[in-house]
């Protein structure tokens, strides 16, 4: 089949091809676009924090006119206060182990600071950013975070300080991930370093292989796997309990958690989000990403399906227009099948003009995301699936009417319209 | 005319069901993902307090320098909000007609009735002039005046909420709270007020907000007490004493300050005034730098901060191209449809009707579906902004709601857009000879 006949029939009824062609344009370059978010977001849902995140949950709780923790009495006043929180959480039947902590990877509340390789730096001019968590002994089997070199914290390591009280800690672990970036030949067990511009040494005792930061906006982008761990109970007129429940016994656990430290002072603050499992940390955080997900799905089905029954619709007018010159062919000789042929190739014809300006567009709109929006660039094969999909979404939307063509008969040539 | 026209679009519109319905299907479909995403968009962008906002400013001090900034930032930007001793200085110069510095706080509140376990309430420690800058509605009472400023009085303003729970919503003015074990005298009662974006405090409320502000206390009174600050502090060099007092001598920045100034030479005396204190500080040898204010409206200040989500306006942007894809597809199923009635056209014309008269009839036949688009539209908008609660984040999605504005905008939306998808079809249909048309019959 020849192209020539076909091109000189669309000629004739222009404005309707270019319509076709810029519809097809339009929603393959949304589509992309919009396909690429929904798989950032899914790829950012679904990193792993590195937490062994099932039968683990969260206490955070305030206590009433507690000390100020200005002055040595009061934040020793504070400590024992949480040690007693601490024994009667970690005497529950159902909880496997408890460590005390100020955040946790996807809790909206953190400690940043900066790691630097000699004393005295700046705190903004560090040689790494990192997020700190301040814990005990218990905190690596508390979270599941799996040590890859270098030791545990001991119970003689744990230090305590009031929350504002910036002594940086002797010792801590740190990430893999922020380890590697400051010595990158991977030596970093046993190194001294210093904490936001600190002019006291600190020890890297133990490496872990994996903990994200609590924040997940885009400001936390360059640091999100930088994590540092230090031996330190912090003491404060609040504080957060991580739990680690025994397998299975998660609601158990999360319900005794508070008649539990009630029971060791009533003068608390205890609400319906006092008590959290990590899996609703984990929805809340991510809620913004998995609606974006979800909304762009939404508009991608809507595009389509309009696309295609746009393609239906206008093809059915032509088919039904040319009536009589599809008589003329198949009376002249043409099989069905060439009838067929004839209108999915004058389709495919359009769809890929039409591909070709969309994915024009599909560039364009991903710069335009790109300069205001904070997005990545679109990868090609985005683009040559969005071609793929919509040229397939052309054929079987202009498979029925293009069928109906093939029937009709030949004898329609004799008739008048 | 208009009825005999609307009366050939019916049956024009009968006449072919299913290109009828796809049209009405696209459109409505366009109209509504468009409306929903611009509900939201509407929401977050709106302006909190329009009668004023543009007499409220928020004062930024460059106390960091450029050091403070970071080896990345590109721009020269001071710090988005104040450490204690600056806001001080600003509090006791008293520059502006009102003012006020604030922090949030989270003091626990221990009810009256001892079976009770203590809650969590959220708020801020502001200063007096607070209320009346801000136009804070009172249910009871009012706020506190300047001497309960300096004397550190124990004294409180709670939300009517927060007054529901605790005095069960009687005039609650006198009565006693206690607020982190101490005893607070109740001075006002707020009426409903819960501007969104947080326009007052954007740094540490992020914009949005699910809670209620609960309660407010005296600046001074907070500080005294040790009423330690629950939203973010920024620091750009380790403060040297620790503690909420060393917090306070320190240069990390944690407190939010608006004034208030009525005309243009206010706002250029107090942005004088401003540029006067850091040169000072430059003389003192506190500042290493040369003065680097800022001075913005509240509009001015939302917009620096970015407190609209970029998710936001990237989905109302992919909606709007949903949008003009319905629209494209409209205008090739009209162009279809009214090119099909091309000897309909001719007869019309050969009997003398001029072009207008086709103009007419045919943006009529686009202007119902239009219509009948935009009604599918309404249905499914609010559906949308039903769905939009459980899927996007609370705080913005609580914001997002049907009211009669939108309605309508939704209907006419749908009516000018079908209309305009209509013109072309129409002037090719008003374009069809008669002669040929009747010939070739």
């Amino acid at each position: 089949m020849t192209l020539h006949p076909m091109i000189a029939a669309l000629r004739r009824h222009k404005a309707g091809v270019v319509l076709i062609a810029l519809q097809i344009a339009l929603t393959l370059a949304i589509v992309c676009n919009a396909v690429f978010i929904i798989g950032q977001r899914i790829q950012r849902v679904n990193r792993p924090t590195g937490l062994d995140e099932s039968n683990l949950f969260l206490v955070s709780q305030q206590w009433v006119g507690a000390p100020s923790g200005d002055d040595p009495a009061s934040v020793d006043k504070l400590d024992s206060m949480q040690q007693a929180d601490l024994a009667a959480l970690r005497s529950l039947p159902d909880v496997a182990s408890v460590a005390p902590i100020n955040s946790l990877p996807l809790l909206n509340s953190s400690w940043n600071g900066s790691v630097a390789l000699q004393p005295g730096k700046d705190l903004r001019a560090g040689n790494a950013r990192t997020t700190y968590y301040f814990s005990d002994e218990q905190v690596l089997s508390t979270l599941g975070l799996h040590l890859v070199a270098g030791r545990a914290f001991t119970a003689a390591d744990v230090q305590h300080q009031a929350m504002h009280d910036q002594r940086g800690p002797s010792i801590v672990i740190m990430t893999k991930a922020l380890a590697d970036k400051l010595f990158p030949k991977g030596d970093a067990l046993g190194k001294v370093i210093y904490l936001n511009g600190d002019a006291a040494p600190t020890t890297i005792v133990g490496l872990v292989e994996r903990m994200q930061v609590p924040g997940v906006g885009s400001w936390t982008n360059s640091f999100t796997w930088n994590a540092t761990l230090a031996p330190t109970r912090l003491n404060a007129n609040f504080s957060r309990y991580a739990i680690r429940a025994k397998p299975g016994r998660l609601a158990a656990a999360m319900h005794a958690a508070t008649p539990a430290l009630y029971a060791t002072n009533p003068m608390r603050v205890l609400d319906d989000d006092s008590v959290k499992s990590f899996a609703d940390i984990r929805a809340e955080a991510y809620r913004a990403d998995v609606g974006m997900a979800i909304l762009m799905g939404v508009v991608c089905l809507i595009l389509l399906a309009v696309t295609a029954a746009g393609i239906v619709g206008l093809t059915s007018f032509w088919v039904g227009q040319r009536h009589r010159q599809i008589g003329v062919r198949r009376a002249l000789g043409a099989r069905k099948v060439d009838i067929l042929h004839y209108f999915q190739m004058e389709n495919l014809v359009i769809a890929s003009v039409g591909a070709v300006i969309g994915l024009l567009l599909a560039v364009g709109l991903n710069l335009l995301l790109m300069k205001h929006f904070e997005m990545d660039r679109l990868p090609v094969i985005y683009v040559l699936t969005g071609i793929v999909v919509v040229l397939a979404l052309g054929q079987g939307a202009v498979f029925v009417p293009a069928r109906r063509a093939s029937n009709v008969p030949p004898v329609t040539a004799t008739r008048a319209v | 005319m208009f009825s005999y026209y609307l009366e050939l679009a019916l049956r024009s519109l009968k006449r072919s069901p299913g290109l009828t319905a796809l049209m009405v299907l696209a459109i409505g479909f366009g109209v509504a993902a468009s409306m929903t995403t611009w509900s939201v968009f509407r929401a977050v962008s709106g302006d909190p307090i329009p009668w004023k906002s543009s007499k409220l400013f928020v004062p930024q001090i460059d106390m960091w320098g450029p050091k403070g900034r970071g080896p990345d930032s590109a721009d020269n930007e001071p710090p988005n909000a104040m450490d204690y001793t600056d806001a001080m200085a600003l509090m006791h110069a008293h520059r502006a007609k009102l003012q006020s510095a604030m922090y949030q706080i989270s003091p626990s509140v221990v009810p009256a009735d001892a079976s009770k376990h203590p809650i969590n309430v959220s708020g801020h420690a502001v200063y007096s002039e607070f209320f009346p800058m801000l136009d804070v509605p009172f249910l009871y009472g009012s706020g506190w005046n300047a001497d309960d400023d300096t004397q550190r009085a124990a004294v409180a303003v709670i939300s009517g909420k927060l007054n529901d729970k605790l005095f069960g919503g009687a005039n609650s003015v006198g009565r006693t709270l206690s607020i982190e074990g101490k005893d607070y005298r109740v001075v006002g009662v707020l009426g409903h007020w819960n501007p969104q974006p947080r326009f007052y405090d954007v740094v540490n409320t992020g914009g949005f907000s699910i809670g209620v502000e609960d309660v407010f206390v005296p600046f001074e009174r907070a500080i005294a007490m040790g009423m330690p600050n629950d939203g973010n502090t920024n620091c750009s060099e380790i403060p040297s004493e620790s503690g909420f007092v060393g917090l306070q001598r320190s240069s990390c920045i944690w407190i939010a300050y608006m004034a208030q100034l009525d005309d243009a030479a206010a706002v250029s005396g107090y942005r004088s005034w401003l540029d006067g204190y850091a040169k000072d500080q430059q003389t003192a040898g506190r500042f290493g730098w040369a003065p680097n204010n800022r001075l913005r409206d509240v509009p001015a200040f939302l917009d620096q901060q970015k407190v609209v989500p970029s998710d936001t306006k990237v989905s109302l942007l992919v909606a709007l191209g949903l949008l003009i894809v319905c629209l494209v597809n409209t205008a090739g199923l009209l162009l279809a449809k009214f090119l099909r009635r091309s000897s309909e056209i001719g007869v019309r014309r050969a009997l003398g009707a001029p072009r207008l008269a086709i103009y007419a009839q045919f943006l009529t036949e686009a202007g119902m579906i239009g219509l009948a688009g935009g009604v599918l539209g309404l249905l499914l908008t609010g559906v949308g902004v039903a769905s939009v609660s459980w899927v996007l984040p609370k705080d913005i999605a609580s914001l997002a709601r049907l009211d009669f504005s939108l309605l309508t905008l939704t209907l006419l939306v749908a009516v000018v857009a079908t209309t305009l998808a209509g013109l072309y079809p129409t002037f090719r249909a008003s374009r069809v000879q008669p002669a040929w048309q009747l010939k070739s019959n």
